[in-house]
């Protein structure tokens, strides 16, 4: 017995001292003994990105000698934690990719820095990408560029729509078509749907499909163009959209939340025929259910036609000035460039955050971008102050509405009054 | 307590015998050498990892203290204990808290007391059933989340054997009402293991001649259990039941996180936690200072649980 | 009499299936290609060990799980030793300030880990201990649960014995070693299970200081499987789960005897 504690005691020191002698080895300096510039980037982990940025790192290393770039990933859902842990410790990335509705939050903090003007000057960028891409100007300042974007379009099962004797050439196209289709692709058994028409979550793509996509198609605005006043309740569209999106799951039948736990794990499974999904989801697609036969369509619309986009961007974060700064400003540059931007939709499904490269012929009329690159004129992304709690409130007014038996349009205002609440909170300080 | 008054009892003792006095001196010394050169690193560790890191967030608690920005941190006073009062969310978390400690500790102890009592009965397989009893305990807690949300889903198992039954089907974790239930169901199922093992190793430790000398005097098989079988328990009911309220305070985080239908604590907050919502406060909306706060409010409450605990369940069995 | 075992062992039967139900349907999806995630099959229709391939090929899977084991051995080793050392003291010697120290350390339980990511991170940066495996395992080194635990044992050690050790000429380290430690052996091992169980399961701390890939956790690397905006692969993430499983059943199959023999917080008068 004695032995066995003395081993253990042994270990325990050896443990010290090992963690002592780890101290010299990685106090970290960030220039490198042979004065090259290391600049830490930091994006979620997606794996075609992850590798495709590899690729690119390589590269931009080669083409700017002097000049490293260190790679580090986390998983999406922690990825907010991951750089707030290491604020308060004074450390973190150079360049960040940054998911766009975070970036008021990130830029109310002072944890970026505008983009220098003279390198990224505005009327270029206004000029030459997509005009979403001023969701994240904020100050008169572009804080963030992006390489890519996407948008939200619909993707259906063509052998569930044979099933039920629908055209797998025809998509629906207006709402009333969506409705109808989404009835048609049901069954049911009593009161319980064995396959939905048409997935429904309100916490993954739904909430953006009803702001972007139901509320503009139907003629609303969700905000005014100072993004101070949420004008989401001030005509009738945004109710009518309000109704609408609720319908499925409600008068329609058709529709379910948590229906086999997620939309995605839903539609892969085929138990749901049609989702509201983004272009990002391609690539799982492809990966996870080769054999599921699938199309995408652009979203069907009403009076007006509009989708939801989003994008992830890089900004620089503020601390970093001189030979670094300039290194940080080089490599967002490259990843700018029409020739990223076309492999990037290559490797992850993302599109081209220009205009002229994303309308080119060979996307435009490609059988699976086609439907995105398309419907990229009309894309709208939301300017959020703080994407999670938009979120949560427009999932709050569903389960209302859903579990608590709510009247639509009770729920639709308190969801106005609560959205324009974190609106004033938010410019209340500025 | 009991114990040091008992052991002071003895030396007073024994320092009237004085045949020991002189080697009692030299093992004073001793023993204060070792206790104090024993403890230099655990103090060190306490204070270090532990201690400070804690006072460190009951002073952020008073500030207003954005995570993403790196100061100032200007020093607000009890804002933020007032916020935290106003704030329906947080009311809601600490009600939610409170359900889940009731049932969830309640259920854990019993059914662990339970599962150890039917496995004390038995004498073969018995290895082979508590490894049975004690995989969930090991399995990993996302994983068999995301089991439980299939199970429970609308074309779940579960509701297809409702069906069968000829029984209405259930939201279960879509429902405001039943979601809370459901989940403590499942930390149920996953700490059981982790009770019985403490339990049959109380029973075990029960001397055989207490339950004969019952016997003799005619108990029925009801009487025993509650006059030998829990009195001899208590220590271990009262451990239990102090560490599975501090475990599942803690432990509540994972499960909620991975279970209700949001991810956060839904439908509608209602399986919400105080752990849960501070882990919001502080990393998804970034506000330290209301986290801290609440995590202050935490520390109260579990310290005033704990002592409450130590007192009436000791008390209760006195024999 | 008869009756009453047969009754005994139906109702454990039952509870055998209610408790093992999700871990077998756990362990069934990783054995199903994605699309059948939801075939009802206990059995899989269509048979595939390609989840475990693809965990092992696309994933650093291997290193994750020994790192995991690293971290979990140290921490529980010296855990053992400074919280068995710890509860000794508390129990068995009257100092100054004891009664301060252990409500301290008790006093540590009541503060939730999240909240001490911040100050710890901060510390490791100054230190320069982050993405190391000494700082994934410092904060664990010692646990409050552990004394707490250890105290209870310790406390029921009657104090001739120690004393009558003490008479005979052994110095206090032999006496800890050798007639304390001895006493709360089994209580030891089953301290050991669990702690090695929660370090292994640890998730938000060994995220948060490790960055370079090949010094994740396990619980951190299936993470990586789960990203939100790609869709959840639950077959990789339930055969990561599976396989982590297996060394904590077999640890357990082994210290089942110590481990119960050991947890028994009355007697020995």
């Amino acid at each position: 017995m004695l032995k066995k504690w003395h081993l253990a005691l042994f270990s325990v020191l050896l443990i010290a001292l090992l963690a002592a002698c780890g101290d010299d080895e990685s106090s970290d300096n960030n220039s490198d003994s042979d004065g090259d510039i290391t600049i830490k980037y930091w994006q979620y982990e997606f794996a075609s990105k992850v590798n495709l940025m590899d690729e690119l790192i390589e590269e931009f290393e080669e083409a700017n000698p002097g000049i490293k770039v260190e790679q580090t990933t986390f998983p999406y859902d922690n990825y907010n934690e991951q750089v707030a842990a290491q604020v308060p410790a004074g450390k973190g990335p150079d360049v960040i990719n940054l998911f766009y509705g975070w970036v008021p939050s990130y830029v109310d903090a002072g944890y970026l820095q505008p983009l220098p003007q003279e390198d990224f000057p505005h009327d270029q960028i206004e000029d030459e990408f997509f005009p979403l891409v001023e969701a994240t100007k904020m100050d008169g300042e572009y804080w963030t560029i992006p390489t890519a974007v996407r948008t939200a379009a619909l993707f259906y099962n063509k052998d569930l729509f044979e099933e039920a004797g629908l055209d797998p050439n025809s998509p629906p196209e207006t709402w009333d078509e969506l409705a109808d289709y989404a009835v048609q692709l049901t069954k049911k058994n009593g009161d319980r749907i064995e396959q939905s028409g048409l997935a429904w979550e309100p916490a993954q793509q739904g909430h953006h499909w009803l702001r972007d996509g139901l509320t503009l198609q139907a003629g609303g605005q969700v905000l005014s163009d100072d993004r101070k006043n949420v004008l989401w309740g001030d005509s009738d569209a945004g109710l009518e959209a309000f109704e609408y999106w609720l319908s499925f799951p409600t008068d329609l039948g058709t529709s379910e939340q948590g229906f086999y736990t997620d939309d995605v794990t839903a539609f892969v499974t085929e138990k749901a025929a049609m989702n509201i999904d983004g272009s990002f989801r391609i690539g799982t697609l492809q990966n996870d259910a080769p054999d599921l036969n699938y199309a995408v369509a652009p979203m069907p619309g009403k009076d007006q036609k509009s989708t939801n986009a989003s994008f992830w961007t890089n900004g620089i974060t503020k601390d970093v000035e001189g030979e670094k700064l300039e290194a940080s400003v080089k490599f967002l540059n490259f990843l700018t460039s029409e020739d990223v931007m076309e492999r990037w939709l290559d490797a992850t499904g993302e599109l081209p955050a220009k205009e002229a490269v994303a309308m080119q012929d060979k996307y435009v009329a490609d059988e699976i971008y086609g439907a995105f690159i398309n419907s990229l004129p009309f894309a709208n992304a939301h300017f959020f102050v703080d994407e999670t709690k938009e979120r949560d409130l427009v999932i709050d007014a569903a389960n209302k509405v859903l579990l608590e038996g709510m009247d639509k349009e009770e729920a639709f205002n308190e969801l106005v009054e609560k959205t324009q609440a974190l609106y004033d909170d938010y410019w209340s300080d500025k | 307590m009991t114990n040091k008054t008992s052991t002071s009892n003895k030396q007073t003792k024994e320092q009237k015998v004085s045949l020991f006095q002189k080697i009692r001196g030299n093992h004073k010394h001793q023993q204060y050498l070792f206790v104090y050169i024993c403890l230099l690193l655990p103090i060190i560790f306490f204070l270090g990892i532990r201690i400070l890191p804690t006072l460190f967030t009951f002073n952020v608690g008073f500030r207003d203290w954005n995570l993403l920005s790196s100061g100032p941190h200007p020093f607000v006073g009890l804002e933020n204990y007032v916020a935290l009062i106003k704030d329906e969310v947080f009311i809601k978390s600490v009600v939610n808290t409170i359900v889940y400690i009731v049932f969830g500790v309640f259920g854990q102890l019993l059914f662990g007391i339970i599962v150890a009592l039917l496995l004390h009965k038995i004498n073969r397989f018995v290895g082979f059933f508590r490894v049975i009893y004690f995989i969930p305990y090991v399995t990993s807690i996302v994983a068999i989340s995301w089991v439980f949300q299939w199970i429970l889903m609308g074309n779940g198992v579960i509701n297809d054997l409702l069906i069968n039954l000829g029984l209405p089907p259930q939201p279960f974790l879509n429902s405001p009402d039943q979601a809370i239930y459901v989940i403590i169901g499942a930390m149920i199922w996953q700490a059981i293991g982790f009770q019985m093992v403490l339990f049959l190793a109380g029973l075990e430790n029960i001397p055989q001649m207490l339950y004969e000398a019952a016997d003799i005097d005619g108990a029925t098989p009801w009487q025993k259990f509650w006059h030998v079988t829990v009195p001899l328990l208590n220590p271990t009911i009262v451990f239990s039941a102090v560490i599975g309220t501090i475990n599942f305070i803690q432990v509540s985080f994972t499960q909620v996180m991975n279970m209700s239908v949001d991810g956060s604590g839904g439908p509608l907050n209602s399986t919400i936690t105080v752990v849960v919502y501070i882990y919001q406060l502080a990393f998804r909306q970034f506000d330290l200072g209301l986290a801290s706060a609440a995590t202050v409010l935490l520390f109260l409450f579990i310290l005033a649980l704990t002592l409450f605990q130590m007192k009436v369940l000791t008390r209760k069995f006195d024999y | 009499m008869k009756s009453g075992k047969i009754v005994t062992y139906l109702l454990l039967i039952l509870g055998s299936v209610i408790m093992l139900f999700p871990f077998i349907w756990m362990v069934s999806t990783s054995l199903k290609p994605p699309m059948d995630i939801f075939t009802l099959n206990i059995i899989p229709e269509n048979l595939t060990f390609d989840n475990f391939i693809r965990v092992f090929e696309e994933s650093l899977f291997l290193k994750w799980f020994l790192n995991s084991i690293l971290v979990a051995l140290i921490t529980t080793i010296s855990v053992l030793f400074f919280d068995t050392l710890v509860g000794y003291i508390i129990a068995k010697f009257s100092f100054v300030g004891r009664s301060i120290l252990f409500i301290l350390i008790l006093s540590t339980l009541m503060v939730p880990t999240e909240m001490l990511i911040i100050p710890w991170y901060m510390m490791s940066s100054d230190l320069g201990w982050t993405d190391s495996y000494w700082g994934i395992l410092f904060p664990g080194l010692m646990t409050g649960f552990g004394v707490f635990l250890m105290k209870q044992y310790m406390e029921q050690i009657p104090d001739d014995l120690l004393n009558a050790a003490r008479i005979d000429g052994m110095n206090e380290f032999s006496i800890f070693f050798k007639i304390a430690v001895p006493q709360v052996w089994p209580a030891m091992s089953a301290l050991g299970i669990f702690t090695f169980l929660s370090n292994w399961n640890a998730f938000l701390w060994p995220l948060i200081v490790i960055e370079s890939p090949e010094l994740r956790t396990l619980p951190v690397g299936l993470s990586f499987f789960s990203s939100g905006e790609a869709e959840s692969q639950w077959h990789l993430i339930m055969t990561g789960a599976t396989i982590s499983v297996i060394p904590l059943i077999i640890v357990f199959i082994f210290l089942q005897r110590h481990i119960i023999k050991g947890i028994t917080l009355t007697g020995m008068k």
